[in-house]
């Protein structure tokens, strides 16, 4: 009996959670398998009908998705880069004692928890054509002749909203690589020294690759995270002018949203969904699972 | 020799510092200045960074001419719904992955790994299919149900890194004691893990109190939350700039202080997967 007990007590405990997560994340998601073969609008409930794989050929003939897909690898890769090098280069000086480290630490985590709603309005604010800071300071530096409609222009729409989204996502990289940076032993760094090593190499050859795995894993997630991020770009520019700054991800949701195209949206989002899963499977390959915690 | 330390101090590190810091800060300094702004004073062909006149009238405007104070009544419950709800069945799933070994477990863990990466766009037409079919569109609780499905998995993972932590010794000593398991869940893991549970919870009430795609959709009116009330003041033809920037710091100031409250425990369960991973 105590056998059967000790036996079955992780299933128990397991089930609530796995419970609940069949039934709001794997049934709605075979859910939105089968909206993705029907003609949906919700406010045309009259209309609903079966049309098979018509919307995942029909994704494949819309501009407006290429175009999405387009502007997606430019957020991510822009986006992710300047993320990971201002997040690393602010790791390595909060690596450093200071005199008030552990406030600038704090301070410049706050970011990191804004509600993106307010992250979108205020950058929106900052970079408005009229009155906006932005245009301000840079006409005072003289970098600027006349102020420049940042958000509503499509020449600068896609450039400026990877400007917040890296600023968003900064504190997360510089606390995932600063506390990979902790990790490495002192040890080396002396042994370095005694070998002669100048800063430089000793970032090259110690610090670098000891923070790989930090790196790589940190990197990933942030690709899914920015490929998944909706509420920026849907406040600061509509995925606007024209579809100038749209990602794959704000396209889906303004299909849902807007023009309450069920069938579409979530063609769409499955569509998102395989190719992320790809970046995914790469994650995992990399990942030693023994060791996940 | 001494000199050149100093120079490179300066150019290496404070100045490097300085900046980052001051990109970091300067969004929410500029709300704040416009939020203690007078009208008048917001739209001028030259921007004034200091106002001679600060004033409250914008925050004063929120909570007497807007729904402001209960749509914070509104994301409160939301928020507070979904911590405790997920809390209760993470601690539960955290426990059995972080002590026992059974058949299956690294079959779940990914699995819960893997859920965090579906993007919410996925879940959004079937789950408004589904609360509309159920009658709950429009409540506050098709919301604390929607967030539960990416914050579930989430604290379940953070949670067993906590509980790891916790050296089984001491639950073990308590049982040779005469406890039962039960019993040393109950007097020893649990108080000793209380630092993470409640790090992870309010990590959750951070997340669903600032979360807006769903909210846009699955709420009206009387149910809006935070987030989306901030998205109203975005009018057709012009944005209440002042309105917006004092609801913005009304909004943020409670998730920040919470924050700074567990912000040391919440980096050390969050970074440890991606250190030892």
């Amino acid at each position: 009996m105590k056998n059967f007990w000790s036996k079955s007590a992780p299933y128990l405990l397991i089930t609530p959670s796995l419970l609940l997560m069949m039934l709001i994340i794997a049934y709605p998601i075979a859910n939105s398998v089968s909206i993705s073969f029907l003609k949906y609008i919700l406010f045309k409930p009259k209309d609903i009908e079966f049309i098979g794989v018509n919307n995942y050929f029909n994704v494949l003939k819309d501009p407006v998705f290429w175009q999405s897909l387009f502007n997606t690898i430019i957020w991510i890769a822009a986006g992710v880069f300047f993320q990971f090098f201002f997040g690393l280069l602010l790791a390595l000086l909060l690596n450093r004692n200071f005199i008030g480290r552990r406030i600038v630490r704090s301070i410049i985590l706050i970011p990191w928890v804004t509600p993106g709603v307010l992250i979108g309005l205020m950058w929106k604010w900052m970079y408005d054509g009229n009155y906006g800071v932005i245009n301000d300071i840079l006409s005072r530096l003289h970098l600027i002749q006349d102020y420049v409609p940042w958000l509503a222009k499509s020449e600068t729409a896609l450039l400026s909203v990877i400007i917040t989204i890296v600023w968003q996502g900064i504190p997360f990289f510089a606390i995932m690589l600063l506390a990979g940076l902790q990790a490495i032993p002192e040890e080396l760094y002396e042994a370095g020294k005694v070998d002669g090593a100048t800063g430089w190499q000793a970032f090259w050859h110690i610090t670098l690759p000891m923070l790989k795995p930090t790196i790589l894993v940190s990197t990933l997630l942030r690709v899914i995270w920015v490929a998944n991020s909706v509420d920026v770009v849907y406040i600061m520019t509509g995925g606007g002018p024209g579809y100038s700054s749209l990602t794959l991800s704000v396209y889906t949701y303004m299909k849902a949203q807007k023009a309450m195209d069920f069938g579409y949206a979530s063609t769409l989002a499955i569509y998102l969904t395989l190719m992320l899963s790809v970046v995914a499977l790469f994650y995992l390959k990399n990942l030693n699972l023994k060791e996940v915690r | 020799m001494k000199r050149t330390n100093a120079v490179n101090n300066l150019l290496l590190f404070y100045i490097p510092l300085s900046l980052l810091v001051l990109f970091a800060v300067f969004p929410y300094i500029w709300t704040f200045l416009t939020s203690i702004k007078p009208d008048t004073e917001l739209y001028t062909s030259e921007v004034k960074y200091f106002t001679q006149h600060p004033t409250f009238k914008n925050y004063m405007d929120l909570f007497q001419k807007s729904n402001f104070m209960k749509n914070m009544m509104n994301s409160f419950f939301v928020a507070m719904a979904t911590a405790v709800i997920s809390l209760f069945v993470s601690v539960l799933a955290a426990y059995a992955f972080a002590r026992f070994e059974f058949k299956g477990k690294m079959y779940f863990m990914v699995s819960f790994l893997l859920i965090n990466m579906f993007p919410a766009v996925l879940l959004l037409t079937p789950l408004f299919v589904i609360m509309r079919k159920i009658g709950l569109l429009y409540t506050p609780y098709s919301l604390v149900i929607a967030y539960s499905t990416f914050t579930i998995p989430f604290s379940v993972w953070l949670l067993t890194g906590y509980i790891r932590d916790l050296p089984v010794a001491l639950e073990e000593a308590a049982m040779v004691d005469g406890c039962n398991r039960m019993q040393a869940f109950f007097r020893i893991t649990l108080p000793l893990t209380a630092p993470g549970i409640v790090a992870t919870g309010i990590y959750i009430f951070i997340t669903a109190w600032n979360e807006f795609v769903f909210a846009l959709m699955f709420t009206n009116e009387a149910t809006r939350t935070l987030p989306v009330a901030l998205q109203t003041f975005i009018g057709q033809y012009d944005i209440q700039w002042g309105l917006l920037t004092a609801g913005g710091v009304i909004t943020t100031i409670p998730v920040v202080v919470l924050f700074m409250l567990v912000q040391k425990k919440l980096v050390e369960g969050l970074t440890a997967g991606a250190v030892k991973g």
